[in-house]
């Protein structure tokens, strides 16, 4: 497996207003794994996330992603370099149907007989649920049904990046189940994902790495599986066992 | 699978409006009468609107400026029409569309550029202040009425109807006049082109999906300032139309028309639900509808009726008849 970096951060500090959030963040992200972005509440997961978009700027330090310096680059050019996001409140336009939400994230594709229809249909296989409400408004799907659409528009088109901000929240078990194949199947693919989590088992079941963030820093990055087993470091770092 | 539910609720207040009107009235001609000319004021008034709810709901640009792209339309067209004398005057109904056409086609091209420049040298910089917003852009209209005054003077100007579009016709026992079906028609087809637009083009997809989480549209790739800038010249583009058919419907034309219509299109925007263009037809044809009931049967509430529709409207629904999700 490749372990050289996509995307890295380096001494990363963000403002919003007044506030200070980020401080100094270094994170590195292997190219073709998973990692598992952990920490408390507050800790500075999304805002770390949204930096990295350009939805909030850097005020301090170097965002790279395969390469290219993307620290102050516009949120669609960074989209268009690779990178798919799927934030908190999974970003589900409403008041547009299933199909239509796909359709805008196809960027290629001015109908929907121009998706390739392979992906489409290996979509339908990963999330039965998007082809079962094609035609349904958006906004009537259930909470896991929008996180099963905001996943397929984030890979309805290659990406070489995925990032989701917490996938499994507030999701039945069952569905939980069928996101970590979903990750699992991208995985396979070479995409590589970074998910910020709360839940430790679903880390635990994804992450190939981990970082742990408290304080608006990273302050520990490793395997994850190392983690898992060192239940007086989880407890250090995040205040409980898995 | 088609399961969309629509929400008829909003749209059956015009039906009920009007039916509500019917024995107030009394007579079945007048209230036809009374029904056509509200229905077309209420087109007009949307031509004008549409643009504007979208340029609130994709930027959150409040445009106190808005109306004076519709005075701006209206004067264009006086300087079009009054060198077309010998085609208005025909009693030729082709060689008056042939003199009306050019005329709203011309009024929206300059509507059109003046938005453009308006867009980024009075809104451009005050993109996320409110407060600055409403000063600027009602500033802009100002020097913009000004600007008009200079150009064209500062009197009213008639700007009469084309010979052939003058006059009724008898529906039963109602007089219906031409220039008001005409209203209707050409507000159906500018809703249709919109509809159309908005409902079956990427383009539409894309301003239906910004009014809603500009940010996540960004997220996905597309550059939706771009797609403001064309929205913004376009809304102009309508309300320098709307300036023409309201020039014709006034059969004159003021300085200060868009102020005036300001305060109708603004009530129009919040009943329909700010960003909504299909909130905003039915608001447009509540107002026109209440504007010329009450305008029969008391003048004196006729202005105050439409904001008592709007409070009446926000009671029921605070967001407007198709509030839009996300916002």
């Amino acid at each position: 497996m490749s372990t050289d970096s996509l995307l890295t951060l380096e001494g990363v500090h963000t403002h919003i207003g007044a506030y200070h959030i980020l401080h100094g963040v270094d994170l590195s992200i292997p190219r073709g794994q998973v990692t598992m972005l952990l920490g408390r509440n507050g800790a500075g997961k999304t805002t770390t996330l949204r930096t990295i978009m350009g939805l909030w700027r850097a005020s301090q330090g170097r965002v790279r992603f395969a390469g290219q310096d993307i620290t102050q680059a516009p949120t669609p050019r960074i989209a268009e370099l690779g990178i798919a996001y799927v934030p908190e409140n999974m970003g589900i336009f409403a008041d547009l149907t299933v199909k239509e939400n796909l359709l805008l994230a196809a960027r290629g594709a001015r109908t929907v007989q121009q998706i390739d229809s392979a992906r489409l249909q290996w979509i339908f296989s990963l999330f039965p649920a998007v082809e079962k409400f094609w035609n349904h408004p958006a906004g009537k799907l259930s909470g896991g049904q929008k996180q099963m659409l905001a996943v397929s528009r984030a890979i309805v088109e290659p990406r070489e990046l995925l990032i989701v901000d917490e996938p499994s929240k507030g999701l039945a078990p069952s569905i939980i189940n069928n996101m970590i194949d979903a990750f699992a199947q991208l995985k396979a693919q070479g995409v590589t994902i970074l998910l910020v989590e709360q839940n430790l088992s679903f880390a635990e079941r994804l992450g190939d790495r981990v970082a742990v963030m408290d304080n608006g820093c990273v302050v520990h990055a490793g395997a994850m599986q190392a983690l898992a087993e060192d239940t007086a470091l989880q407890q250090s770092l995040l205040g409980l066992a898995l | 699978m088609k399961t969309i539910d629509f929400d008829w609720k909003p749209l059956a207040l015009v039906p009920v409006l009007a039916l509500l009107a019917l024995p107030l009235i009394g007579s079945p001609s007048t209230w036809l009468t009374l029904t056509v000319a509200g229905l077309a004021m209420g087109m007009i008034v949307f031509i004008i609107a549409s643009g504007l709810t979208l340029v609130f709901g994709l930027m959150d640009v409040l445009n106190f400026g808005h109306g004076v792209f519709i005075a701006l339309g209206a004067f264009v067209a006086t300087s079009v029409l009054g060198s077309m004398g010998n085609w208005t005057g025909s009693d030729q109904l082709w060689r008056n569309l042939v003199a009306v056409l050019p005329a709203m086609v011309v009024a929206m091209l300059v509507a059109g550029a003046v938005g453009l420049a308006f867009e980024r040298f009075i809104v451009r910089p005050v993109y996320g202040q409110h407060l600055k917003q409403i000063l600027i852009t009602m500033g802009g209209m100002i020097i913009g009425e000004e600007l008009i005054k200079v150009i064209w003077g500062p009197q009213q100007i008639p700007l009469p109807l084309p010979a052939a579009m003058r006059g009724s016709v008898l529906i039963g026992d109602a007089a219906v006049e031409k220039y008001r079906l005409i209203a209707v028609a050409v507000g159906l087809l500018v809703f249709g082109l919109l509809a159309w637009t908005l409902g079956r083009t990427k383009v539409g997809l894309l301003i239906r999906a910004g009014v809603q989480d500009r940010e996540m549209v960004e997220s996905l790739g597309y550059r939706i300032r771009r797609l403001f800038v064309g929205v913004f010249v376009v809304g102009s583009a309508l309300a320098g139309l709307g300036g023409v058919m309201w020039g014709l419907y006034q059969q004159s034309v003021v300085p200060q028309m868009g102020a005036q219509v300001n305060v109708l299109i603004f009530i129009v925007i919040i009943i329909g639900g700010l960003g909504s263009t299909g909130g905003a037809l039915i608001g447009a044809l509540l107002v026109g509808l209440m504007a010329n009931y009450t305008g029969f049967l008391v003048p004196k509430v006729a202005l105050f009726s439409n904001i008592a529709l709007m409070v009446a409207v926000l009671l029921w629904r605070p967001q407007g008849v198709y509030p839009v999700a996300n916002r």
